[in-house]
């Protein structure tokens, strides 16, 4: 290791939050997953919001997701989490809720949940990460998968014929009068980790302000459903997720944002 | 003044998926030879040129980066 003599509490820059936990996460190595929890942990850090923040775990790779923040924690059923969330931010007004859900699990069987609650307001913050792919299950079409993208359920490429649009249900959220605050970000590179990092702040800002529902979507990668290496697959993310669902906010402070 | 800076990285934690190699903006890191415990060709500075600029700490999904700096 070169510089060895620098290695000094005075000169820390950057260290992992103690707001996650140090079991080794299983997601597959290059993973968004990890890199969203992370963010994720360190804004509940620097909030000083820890023993007030509650996180339900969705069905998907982040299943587990309560092994890692070390926070309260609930798994929901498939689909379930702003439900359960908005009961437990019901009960608990002064804590900070926030669900961690898949394009699978708040896009397809949740969608009603998903909907309603956005629609209702409810105080919570929604963490959205969207893979275009059910990743947990082995990598089958799900509602966001692309038009052409071969998944294990539409082996030559999703068709419109068939399948349908991909859904872009961030921006269909947006139109809900309850959500305050809607955003899509991505955690590919240090400075979109520093903007995502800033939006997930945002959102917890908003909900210790009652201001409704904020919602962030984190465009992301699933390596192994689609069968890249975790470089390739961020390239790949760029050149083709990021036009379908382009980065940036969607509806700041109750206002569409005009673009 | 040119900055110092160092990376520790942990390398039992490392899952060498390679994203801090592809995200330094020095060239420092590369993915080692030999693996780790796991199997992992786990991530290493190969070049004394680090910054302490974090980019790699930043990316890394599994936390795994420590970052230090300091002027000279
Ligand atoms: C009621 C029910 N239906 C189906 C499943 C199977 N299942 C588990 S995870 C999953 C989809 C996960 O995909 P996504 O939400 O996109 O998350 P990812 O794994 O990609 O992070 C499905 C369909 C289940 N566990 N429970
Ligand atoms: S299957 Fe995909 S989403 Fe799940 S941990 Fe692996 S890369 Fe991540
Ligand atoms: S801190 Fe910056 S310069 Fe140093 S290894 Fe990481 S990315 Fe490279
Ligand atoms: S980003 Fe993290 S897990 Fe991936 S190779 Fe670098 S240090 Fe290892």
């Amino acid at each position: 290791m070169f510089n060895q003599d620098i290695v000094k509490p005075e000169n820390l820059v950057y260290k992992k939050t103690d707001v996650l936990t140090d079991k080794i996460m299983h997601y597959c190595p290059g993973c968004g997953h990890g890199t969203t929890h992370r963010i994720i942990a360190e804004v509940i850090e620097e909030m000083g919001i820890q023993d007030k923040a509650i996180c339900i775990a969705p069905v998907g790779c982040s299943v587990l997701a309560y092994n890692y923040f070390e926070v309260d924690s609930l798994g929901a059923a498939h689909g379930r989490a702003p439900a359960l969330a908005t009961a437990i931010q019901r009960l608990n007004p002064d804590h900070h809720t926030f669900t961690y859900q898949g394009d699978g699990d708040l896009a397809a069987i949740g969608t009603a949940e998903t909907i309603h609650a956005c629609n209702r307001g409810e105080n919570i913050v929604i963490i959205f990460i969207n893979n275009g792919i059910y990743g947990m299950t082995g990598g089958q079409m799900a509602p966001t998968t692309l038009i052409g993208m071969q998944t294990a359920t539409s082996p030559y490429g999703r068709t419109v014929e068939l399948n349908g649009y991909p859904l872009q249900i961030t921006e269909l959220l947006a139109q809900l009068p309850g959500t305050y605050f809607v955003t899509r970000q991505s955690v590919h590179t240090s400075a979109a980790v520093r903007k995502a990092k800033k939006a997930v702040r945002q959102a917890f800002e908003n909900q210790k302000n009652k201001k409704g529902t904020s919602f962030v979507e984190v465009v992301s990668n699933c390596n192994s459903g689609w069968k890249m290496t975790a470089p390739k697959a961020n390239e790949w993310m760029v050149e083709n997720m990021f036009v379908k669902y382009p980065i940036g906010d969607i509806k700041v402070d109750g206002e569409i944002v005009q673009k | 003044m040119a900055v110092k800076g160092t990376v520790v990285i942990d390398k039992e934690r490392c899952k060498g998926c390679g994203v801090c190699v592809v995200a330094c903006p020095k060239s420092v890191l590369a993915l080692a030879k030999n693996v780790n415990g796991k199997g992992y060709n786990y991530s290493e500075a190969i070049i004394d040129e680090c910054i302490g600029c974090a980019s790699c700490a930043m990316v890394c999904p599994d936390g795994v980066i420590t970052v230090y700096k300091e002027k000279k």
